[in-house]
């Protein structure tokens, strides 16, 4: 995208009837560090890279509980996701006051939406630069949610936002039509895997990453470090000294199926090169 | 079936027993008027709750709730509705009933009343209310205590309206009157043993 006379304002379009800010807004989401979300008939899993200025400091948080049946994950300007945030545990809030039930997800998508629309259509505001994926519950069973600066949002079995996020989407695209039968653990795992392709070959322990699940009869929660470790030492999934570990090791898996996906997961041989590169 | 004015039953035709939604059925006593209005506001709750045009509805637990803060609300700014309500529905195989006062008293039960059923109908509910009552059993059980309430109050019309809410949908029946007994041989002659009355 190149600078022109058309991206100053929001409420300036351009001769092609584009909106330069907003594909702007869009972009600091691609900058994010990686977020990736998928779902199954009853559950939703959140992962996403955890990024530091550095080694000194503490990473960002990336993941919020809206409320016990809705979670986000966020990828862009953190600071605009905080806020975001905030507005949907006070819309959750609010509901269950005046309703004492849950406020179904893909209402609250819809309210969001709608909240970022208006910063495309007032010349003093700016497109909030995060995107969010919402994972949450309604009567019809998990819902994934992909919000966009632009006001859009779209449902997704699966989706991955921010930098590197190809990898992640490449992996998703060959296994999501598994993802509805899915169970808890393996929706887990995948989300593992596909979160070890944005990270292009470094390791993947739980300090580089943060995992949240939410399902019916299981309320929004973060995983603690010690288990999200201890899934990854499961599955096997660190990455470096992967062909080695996965060709010696696959009757330690408790399930026959990671033990097949282990034989067909694309594992570099070679560190250096990308695993999409194939 | 009464509206009062006052303490004379003035309107002898007026629904007190209305649909709500796809999963709702309310039931109203008190000042008409609000009970007009409460339908206006869940109208509108229900109206919009539609537009949304998801596969959402709002259920009879939350219209209730729902009308529990506009009741309490209300109480809190003393300009109350003059109403006590019965909400009833199921949704999902979740059956539902539970009651507001105009002051924003809230509760679910398996039987509630209003009033003076309070104190006349809920005692017989209490002995005989059972949760494998079928449809049959319940009215003959609901009749029996509008009976009751039909022969203690000073100023009540025989014509009443039972309403079912399952699954599938609300009925509400069309208005009738329940069997009375008047010929007692007291009644003949009411001031005999108490002269100078009449």
């Amino acid at each position: 995208m190149f600078r022109n006379q058309y991206d100053t304002d929001v409420t300036t379009w351009s001769p092609a009837g584009r909106l330069f800010q907003v594909e702007y807004a869009m972009e600091a989401v691609k900058q994010g560090s990686a977020a990736i979300g998928l779902r199954s008939k009853s559950h939703v899993v959140l992962a996403c890279v955890n990024k530091s200025n550095s080694e000194l400091s503490s990473h960002q948080k990336k993941i919020f509980k809206v409320d016990d049946h809705i979670g986000v994950a966020i990828s862009g300007l953190t600071a605009d996701g905080r806020v975001l945030s905030r507005y949907m545990r006070n819309e959750c809030i609010n509901y269950f006051y005046s309703y004492e039930s849950q406020l179904p997800v893909g209402r609250l998508v819809v309210q969001l939406a709608d909240k970022a629309q208006v910063c495309t259509q007032r010349s003093w505001k700016r497109p909030y630069g995060v995107g969010l994926l919402v994972g949450g519950l309604d009567e019809s069973g998990a819902h994934l949610y992909y919000n966009c600066p632009s006001g859009n949002y779209f449902e997704y079995q699966a989706f991955a936002i921010g930098s590197r996020s190809q990898a992640a989407k490449t992996y998703l695209e060959r296994k999501f039509e598994t993802f509805m039968e899915s169970s808890r653990e393996n929706l887990i795992k995948d989300a593992l895997f596909a979160l070890r392709e944005t990270l292009q070959g470094e390791k993947l322990t739980s300090s580089t990453c943060t995992i949240a699940v939410v399902g019916v009869g299981e309320a929004f929660h973060i995983l603690d470090q010690e288990t999200v470790q201890a899934l990854i030492n499961e599955f096997e999934i660190a990455g470096e000294e992967a062909p080695a570990d996965e060709a010696a090791a696959p009757d330690q898996a408790d399930d026959s199926e990671s033990s097949a996906t282990a034989a067909d997961q694309v594992t570099p041989s070679d560190p250096d090169v990308a695993p999409m590169d194939m | 079936m009464g509206g009062s004015y006052g303490s004379t039953l003035r309107y002898k035709s007026v629904e007190r027993l209305k649909p709500v939604g796809k999963h709702s059925l309310i039931g109203a006593s008190g000042e008409i008027s609000d009970f007009q209005e409460i339908m206006r506001y869940l109208d509108d709750l229900i109206l919009s709750d539609n537009m949304w045009d998801d596969g959402n509805s709002l259920g009879p637990k939350e219209v209730h709730n729902y009308l529990t803060r506009v009741m309490y609300n209300r109480r809190n700014k003393f300009n109350p509705l003059w109403n006590s309500l019965v909400l009833g529905g199921v949704k999902n195989g979740q059956k539902y009933l539970g009651t507001v006062s105009m002051i924003g008293v809230h509760y679910e039960d398996n039987h509630v009343a209003t009033g003076f059923g309070n104190h006349l109908a809920r005692p017989l509910l209490r002995d005989e209310w059972r949760e494998n009552l079928t449809f049959e059993e319940g009215v003959i059980l609901l009749e029996k205590c509008m009976r009751v309430l039909l022969y203690r109050d000073r100023s009540a019309v025989n014509k009443l309206q039972i309403a079912k809410i399952t699954e599938e949908g609300v009925t509400i029946s069309p208005p009738y009157s329940l069997k009375t007994f008047w010929n007692f041989s007291a009644f003949e002659n009411p001031t005999h043993g108490a002269e100078g009355s009449w």
